[in-house]
């Protein structure tokens, strides 16, 4: 069985939008996508906005960093913190985040999204 | 196996969560709750009135229970039980069979039946709502009264005070005070600190008839006086809910609760019995740690292993209206072979009893009013027959003067020797995963679960670990996190040396990985220590914490908070009216901090750049509420208005908080200056205080308010203003340069080997020959000032960070909310 997949490139922003080793916030219709310059690695992670510990639209001011390999953000209310890589959470129980694939093509910035969210 | 609990309190919870945690194979667990609300903290019931939400008491929320396969029957009491066919049945009509019943119904308020006790404005105090009806009810209440003067009564004492009741009355049967932990002399001690803080006290005092047509109007006592009161609460004791037990033939005791054997069955060998409801050897246990041991008791029984409940101890350690109260072993001895040694202090409102053994050896039980730092420590002592030092007193007076054992003591326990009592951990369990890799405190509490509970422990624990680190050969340096192998202080002398002026640089020079949330803000705070350069500035700006990286404080929502400098606390009118207009500009919520400023919130961040420019416009600058570093320097009106006042402390506060602005430290830094001995400004709970005397100033340092509070202490006195700069110049910087991360200066001195004689002699004597070279480093970095919101917005680079979208920077975040308080706006709560 093939599966079809409807996503598409969403253009973001050009790339000296996003400072380096931190994060901005993107609208895509009614979403906030957290877009992170990982400039130490030369990575780039979008991750969804919004904080699942206290549901806030958050996570693009957070600090960014490494635990051991693993790229990270901390959340700048309660200083949770979550892989940028798997969106899983790395200092205890707060549900995973959404993750979203980055793309970088003539300086622009593109997330790749679910074709009916943009 | 199909198991049903009766009850959904902290024990029935517990034991719920215990079994999970054993992963049992081929159960089924079903729980029915009387209340509405999946179990909450009890314990910490009182704090529903300081702000706590019933949420914020939960133990899990119901989805837990779902995720765990549990089913969960909420505000549905079982109204029959079946024994003979092994089936329930609800107040809702459901029917459920079981294979085992567990009771873990816990107990009722018992009401002494005092004629009157049902007319409106009587309370008990037991659950959620409860405590929303006296909520509902206080604010029409002047007069308010316990009956109880027991642990939970003047818990409700003090939730009448949280609810505004200030004239309260605790009316207890007994000749004392908590009479069941604690002896006459320690309840007098309690009494008059009670009574210092506005609390009435009436013991040998018995009710006779609440007075009043439907409402309370007051009570009328054996002496046949009357008290006017219109809100009464009631906590004269517990009573075990044992109805449904007694009336399917279940045995009970005499005085209520059901009858449990050492394996917690009763006497129905399919149904168990756990918590407050349960009668072991003729005694209730009305504290939730023996109620645990019951569930992982009755667990072991169910499972088939071998476990007995052989009664607990009932030491217990609170705090009561900010009083430390705590009992342990045996507190009232008076046995001939019993020593007693008894300090009591009646100044400071101390008393202190240990019960020992005549031979000196043993320690039996004690009593600590007052002060109870020793609690932990003694227990253990006491409960695993520790042979005491030759001068047992030293045990109960702690450590004294400057020289601190450093918690030395832990050392002499044993293996068995049980730390956490909520979670039942023992010290060789902690050192046994100490030694499996779990180097701190957090990574025990994840393992273990101690310290979870009532949190008393931790201390402990930490000493427990850092000791077993140092056996293990493993030596425990303050190192900032994983990515710099250094100390804060070792760190600042690199950064000074190398000439470093970018976290990268320094990442890149003496750290490595990528950096994280701990080292980033500390290694951005003493480049800006160090150089004092504009903190968004060489990429810096991702390194600071949010506050810092976008000069303002955020806040519940996501909005900001902007704190306008005002030095000294001195205000023109037109500056006034400007903030006024801002705030309504921008729709801010404006409050007067303690600081003597004034806070607007609710700011978008979009919104700052525009918001400081008015503000910078007016002659405002940023105050630096979002940083540690300089806030405010309080000051009294000193002697231009004031009758009393020696100097002019208001131009002594503003010149003083002028020079310091904008320095970063390792953590925030307050200032004060009195114009007299008044001390109006109450300059001693600050990091610096000055307080003026006839020859000049005296200057205190490192006090602290905040969670410890802490006096300053007095550097030096009769100096002159210029005397006075120089000294705190040292002061602070000698701090910046020494301290770890995140301590206020109280703290730091706390640490300081040598204390404030050693700080002195650093400070006035000039012991190091620092003086001078301190005193250039505070100048270069006051030379260096420029207001960081000016800077931000005159810089197209930097203000164009100020926007929530990146690709639509005009837009506003539309998921922030307000909602109205008292004509103001408010951050919409957060679950």
């Amino acid at each position: 069985m093939v599966e079809t997949m409807n996503k598409t490139w969403f253009l973001a922003c050009q790339v000296q939008d996003v400072p380096e080793n931190g994060g901005v916030c993107v609208k895509v219709k009614d979403q906030q996508i957290a877009l992170f310059h990982f400039a130490r690695r030369g990575e780039w992670y979008a991750t969804q906005n919004e904080c699942p510990h206290r549901q806030q639209m958050a996570l693009s001011r957070g600090m960014i960093g490494s635990q051991g390999e693993e790229p990270k953000v901390a959340c700048p209310f309660h200083k949770k913190t979550f892989s940028l890589k798997t969106g899983a959470c790395l200092s205890g129980d707060v549900e995973a985040i959404k993750t979203y694939s980055v793309m970088v093509k003539d300086e622009s910035v593109y997330i790749f999204m679910e074709s009916d969210e943009i | 196996m199909k198991i049903i609990i009766i009850g959904n309190g902290m024990v029935g919870y517990k034991f719920c969560e215990k079994l999970i945690a054993k992963n049992p194979q081929g159960v089924e667990l079903i729980v029915f709750g009387e209340e509405i609300r999946p179990a909450y903290d009890r314990v910490h019931l009182s704090e529903f009135f300081s702000g706590k939400t019933a949420k914020d008491l939960e133990m899990a929320p119901a989805s837990w229970y779902e995720e765990h396969g549990i089913k969960l029957y909420m505000g549905d009491p079982i109204m029959h039980l079946d024994c003979q066919n092994k089936s329930v049945k609800s107040h809702a009509g459901i029917i459920e069979t079981y294979d085992y019943l567990v009771f873990a119904t816990g107990s009722s308020a018992f009401v002494p039946p005092i004629p009157g006790v049902e007319k409106d404005g009587v309370f008990i105090y037991r659950t959620i709502e409860d405590l929303e009806m006296m909520r509902d009810w206080a604010p029409k209440a002047k007069k308010g009264a316990v009956i109880g003067g027991g642990l939970l009564g003047l818990e409700a004492a003090k939730a009448m005070i949280d609810l505004g009741v200030s004239d309260t009355h605790v009316i207890e049967f007994a000749p004392r005070l908590m009479p069941r932990q604690i002896d006459e002399a320690g309840s007098k001690i309690l009494q008059a600190k009670l009574e210092s803080i506005g609390l009435h006290i009436l013991t040998s005092t018995n009710t006779l008839e609440i007075t009043g047509t439907d409402k309370i109007e007051g009570m009328r006592f054996q002496n046949d006086e009357l008290l006017e009161v219109d809100m009464l609460v009631i906590s004269a004791g517990i009573k075990p809910r044992d109805e449904l037990a007694k009336s399917a033939g279940l045995a009970v005791g005499p005085r209520g609760g059901i009858l449990v054997d050492s394996q917690m069955i009763t006497s129905d060998p399919h149904i168990l019995a756990i918590g407050e409801c349960a009668l072991y050897e003729g005694m209730i246990y009305g504290l939730v740690a023996p109620g645990y041991e019951m569930a992982e008791v009755a667990i072991a029984t169910l499972l088939g292993s071998d476990k007995q409940f052989t009664g607990f101890d009932m030491s217990t350690k609170l705090k009561l209206i900010g009083i430390d109260v705590a009992s342990f072993g045996n507190p009232f001895s008076t046995d001939e072979d019993v020593r007693s040694i008894v300090l009591e202090d009646r100044n400071k409102g101390i008393y202190k009893r240990v019960n020992i053994s005549a031979d000196g050896k043993m320690l039996l039980g004690g009593i600590l009013i007052g002060d109870a730092e020793q609690y932990n420590m003694l227990l253990q002592t006491c409960k695993n027959q520790v042979v005491l030092p030759p001068n047992p007193e030293d045990i109960m007076l702690g450590s004294r003067g400057g020289e601190s054992e450093g918690g030395a003591g832990v050392l002499s326990l044993p293996d068995e020797a049980m730390i956490c009592s909520c979670e039942a951990v023992s010290k060789g369990d902690i050192c046994s995963h100490v030694i499996n890799g779990a180097e701190n405190v957090e990574a025990i509490k994840k393992c273990t679960k101690a310290g979870t509970g009532c949190g008393g422990c931790v201390p402990m624990v930490k000493d427990i670990v850092n000791h077993t680190l140092k056996s293990q050969g493993i030596y425990v340096r303050n190192v900032i996190c994983e990515h710099f192998d250094y100390s804060r202080q070792e760190l600042l002398d690199l950064v000074h040396l190398h000439n470093l002026r970018s976290y990268d640089e320094v990442l890149s020079a003496h750290g490595h990985g990528d950096g994280c949330e701990v080292c980033k803000p500390l290694v951005a705070s003493l480049i800006a220590s160090l150089w004092n350069e504009m903190i968004l500035d060489k990429g810096n700006d991702t390194a600071q914490d949010s506050n810092d990286r976008f000069l303002a404080n955020i806040q519940k929502g996501g909005t900001y908070s902007v704190v306008p400098r005002i030095p000294g606390g001195e205000i023109t009118p037109d500056k006034l009216i400007v903030i006024g207009e801002v705030a309504k500009e921008y729709h801010l919520y404006t409050k007067i901090t303690g600081g003597q400023r004034i806070d607007l919130f609710g700011a978008h961040l979009t919104d700052l750049p525009a918001i400081w420019e008015k503000l910078i416009a007016a002659g405002f600058e940023s105050g630096h509420a979002y940083g540690k570093a300089l806030r405010t320097v309080k000051s009294c009106v000193g002697s231009t208005w004031c009758r009393f006042g020696l100097h002019d402390s208001v131009s002594f506060a503003i010149q003083i908080e002028e020079r310091y602005r904008g320095i970063r430290a390792p953590h925030k830094i307050k200032g004060g200056v009195s114009g007299c001995i008044r001390e109006c400004a109450e300059a001693q709970s600050k990091d610096f205080g000055i307080i003026a005397t006839e020859k000049g100033w005296n200057l205190h340092v490192c006090g602290n308010g905040g969670s410890k509070p802490q006096h300053a202490l007095l550097l030096a006195s009769d100096i002159d203003s210029e005397t006075c700069i120089r000294y705190i110049d040292r002061f602070l910087m000698f701090y910046i340069k020494t301290a770890d991360p995140l301590t206020r200066t109280a703290t730091w001195l706390n640490k300081l080997d040598g204390g404030i004689d050693y700080l002195r002699n650093v400070v006035v004597n000039d012991s190091l020959g620092l003086a001078e070279e301190l005193e250039s480093e505070m100048q270069k970095l006051v030379d260096n000032y420029v207001c960081e919101w000016k800077a931000a917005v005159e810089n197209p680079e930097f203000r164009k960070r100020f926007s929530h979208f990146v690709n639509a920077p005009e837009e506003k975040d539309p998921t922030v909310n307000f909602e109205v308080l008292r004509d103001q706006k408010k951050a919409k709560a957060w679950n």
